[in-house]
């Protein structure tokens, strides 16, 4: 069942393979986001996770040794923004700059001796029985053990924000800090809680870009993925769910496009190259054209807390 | 315990004393840095910041070079800091410096062999114009449906880099050049080159608008009334609202600046001192300038001074990768490290630092 030289179902599965790294990261933001912080380093984080995850692989030869380094290195850079931030109360836009600037520098700096190795393999971890459905099988349930790490984190947060204690302090957090803060609630506490968390799921997402999806070691390997997940947050208005599906869409246009250059389509390479990113400043458009005035946005995204 | 206290205007000691405090602190952790990675730190600190200048071997290459890599990195961070100021977040200048730059080009290559004067200054035109067209994608969305401006300029960037491959090896791509990616050699027509215009100097017509550009935004900051509006709507959007201040127009505007300078400086460079349209021609220019905004302070001098010290990050970096064997990664650390330091500092411009003794309260 071929159309054009694609095969459907290795298409399918190959597109859960490259949504995963815009899911882990992009929900990973939304957490922080939902307590009112806006962290546009998320490109930086996921690169520095990607050289740390990269290296510690490479020297342990354990694939599981690397995810943990990343997300251990992804919630260490990000601590350098909430430090920034939350105690230092700098403007977030340009600080979530800086730290996509300064993750990139120092991850080409650290993976620069490790170019053109390659990491242990993943294995996959099929499914048993789950596994032997025709079509589904070979689509949902015969990947490695990230690919559903990230499925299930869409549910921890999907029910941690709605059903939890801890998640009910985060929204509210992100909705009035000083409200919360005169409830008695460690308004700084969470949000460096929450960045961390962010930190920690985009380091695994950029991991999962250089020890799965690539896997080798090069110079600004995300390629603007941490950018994309961070407009994924927008198009699915701050819900878990609707996270899902956008990096779903996002993977099925990168593989659809990446099969199309290798089928030898009649369509030039560099618009193919581009189409993730038209397609995310569409759906942008049509996000914020279609919310009249009430967005789904937490009030106090970007906003500096202060207590004197 | 030590507490901030909000200062009602920011404090302008600290304004000025933050950026060179934050510039001596980099220094000092970006020397633990280099000694971490096996380098001597004084002289791998000496070899970017002082022998470019001063030592006699290398200065004469090195000194030309300062306003070279300086004046695309003013021309864009002076209009950039209008959008910052106002809060209108223009991060794409990459992409708008690229376009500048293919737009620029294609009018001269499509004129070629012609030779005449107006062609170069046609194509200063056209490479505005291209830069700010492309930021016009970001400031319409903006006005129209309320797209988020960050993100749409900065997915433009990656567009921006997929159309400069498309010229480097299609649309562009020297009919003459053996089969080569690039251009022709644009700095090697008379007709169409931006060269050196006083010997030994580095200055070529982008230095010449980088300064004007100086000189115009510090006008428009302080003696125009749409400077002040854009200090209004930044300090106080609501504000500047009930004041009249057109704020749609302000988007554009900033962002329309932003690249047509950033487009300018496009042009300036693939006509001068890179020549030719090339896949690698984006040299990071437009996200360097974000540094260069902010170390100046928003301020078009303070552009100005920081761009010639982060010209001279870029040179100096240059020399240590060729002396030192200091991997080029470590400049651009350097140069994120040095962001992150400044930012922390505006805590001393805003805020009062106080130390509270632990009363019984």
């Amino acid at each position: 069942m071929d159309f054009g030289g694609i095969n459907p179902v290795i298409l399918l599965a190959s597109l859960m393979v490259a949504s995963t790294p815009i899911l882990l990261a992009a929900l990973g933001e939304m957490v922080t986001e939902k307590s009112g912080v806006l962290n546009l380093g998320v490109e930086g984080m996921m690169i520095f996770g990607a050289v740390c995850g990269f290296i510690a692989a490479i020297e342990t030869q354990s694939p599981a040794i690397g995810f943990v380094a990343a997300a251990i290195g992804g919630a260490a850079l990000s601590m350098l923004f909430g430090l920034l931030t939350q105690i230092f109360l700098t403007t977030q836009v340009p600080a979530g700059l800086a730290l996509t600037l300064l993750g990139t520098g120092l991850a080409s700096l650290l993976g620069q001796n490790y170019q053109g190795m390659s990491p242990p393999r993943l294995p996959d971890m099929n499914i048993p029985l789950l596994e032997d459905i025709p079509v589904i099988g070979p689509v949902i349930f015969q990947h490695d053990a990230i690919v559903y790490l990230s499925l299930i984190m869409v549910v921890v947060v999907w029910a941690f924000l709605k059903f939890t204690r801890a998640g009910l302090i985060l929204r509210a957090v992100g909705e009035n800090h000083a409200a919360a803060h005169a409830l008695g609630y460690k308004v700084k506490a969470v949000r460096f809680a929450a960045i961390g968390f962010g930190g920690a799921m985009a380091g695994l997402g950029g991991a999962y870009i250089s020890l799965v999806r690539v896997p080798q070691w090069t110079d600004g390997i995300t390629a603007g993925i941490g950018w994309i997940a961070l407009a994924i947050v927008v198009f699915a208005s701050w819900r878990a769910g609707r996270v899902l599906i956008g990096a779903y869409l996002f993977g099925g246009i990168t593989v659809l496009q990446l099969n199309l250059q290798a089928a030898g389509a009649k369509v030039p390479v560099e618009l193919l190259s581009m189409s993730p990113f038209l397609a995310t400043i569409l759906v942008l458009v049509v996000i914020s054209a279609r919310r009249h005035g009430a967005s789904n946005a937490p009030a106090m995204l970007g906003r500096i807390f202060h207590t004197s | 315990m030590i507490t901030f206290v909000k200062r009602p205007e920011p404090s302008k000691a600290w304004t000025i004393a933050t950026p060179i405090l934050a510039v001596i602190l980099t220094m000092i952790l970006g020397g633990l840095l280099f000694a971490a990675m096996g380098k001597d730190p004084v002289a791998a600190i000496r070899t970017i910041f002082w022998d470019p200048l001063f030592n006699e071997q290398f200065a004469a290459y090195s000194r030309p070079q300062l306003l070279v890599k300086a004046g695309p990195l003013i021309l864009i961070a002076i209009g950039l800091s209008l959008g910052f100021k106002a809060g209108i977040w223009n991060i794409g200048a990459e992409g708008q410096y690229i376009i500048g730059a293919i737009t620029g080009a294609s009018v001269g290559l499509a004129l070629y062999p012609l030779d005449a004067w107006w062609i170069f200054p046609l194509m200063v035109i056209a490479g505005a114009l291209g830069g700010f067209l492309w930021a016009m994608i970001p400031a319409l969305l903006k006005t129209k449906f309320n797209t988020n401006e960050i993100l749409v300029s900065l997915m433009l960037v990656y567009v921006a880099e997929q159309i400069l491959a498309s010229a480097a090896l299609g649309f562009l791509r020297n009919p003459e050049g053996n089969g080569f990616p690039g251009s022709r050699n644009l700095s090697q027509i008379p007709a169409m080159s931006n060269p050196e215009l006083i010997t030994g100097t580095g200055a070529h017509w982008g230095v010449v608008a980088a300064f004007a550009s100086v000189v115009a935004a510090y006008v428009l900051i302080n003696k125009h009334m749409l400077g002040f509006q854009i200090r209004l709507t930044g300090e106080s959007p609501r504000a500047a609202r009930f004041a009249g201040v057109k704020d749609k127009l302000l988007v554009v505007f900033c962002l329309g600046a932003a690249g047509a300078l950033a487009g300018l400086a496009g042009l300036f460079e693939v006509t001068g001192p890179a020549g030719q349209i090339s896949i690698d021609f984006g040299a990071g220019y437009g996200f360097t300038a974000i540094i260069v905004a902010f170390l100046g302070r928003l301020n078009p001098i303070g552009i100005l001074l920081a761009g010639l010290l982060l010209a001279l990050t870029f040179i100096g970096g240059e020399l240590a990768q060729f002396m030192l064997g200091l991997p080029s990664a470590a400049i651009q650390v350097f140069q994120g490290m040095l962001l992150m330091i400044l930012l922390a500092m505006d805590i001393l411009v805003n805020y009062r630092v106080m130390i509270l003794k632990k009363e019984a309260s």
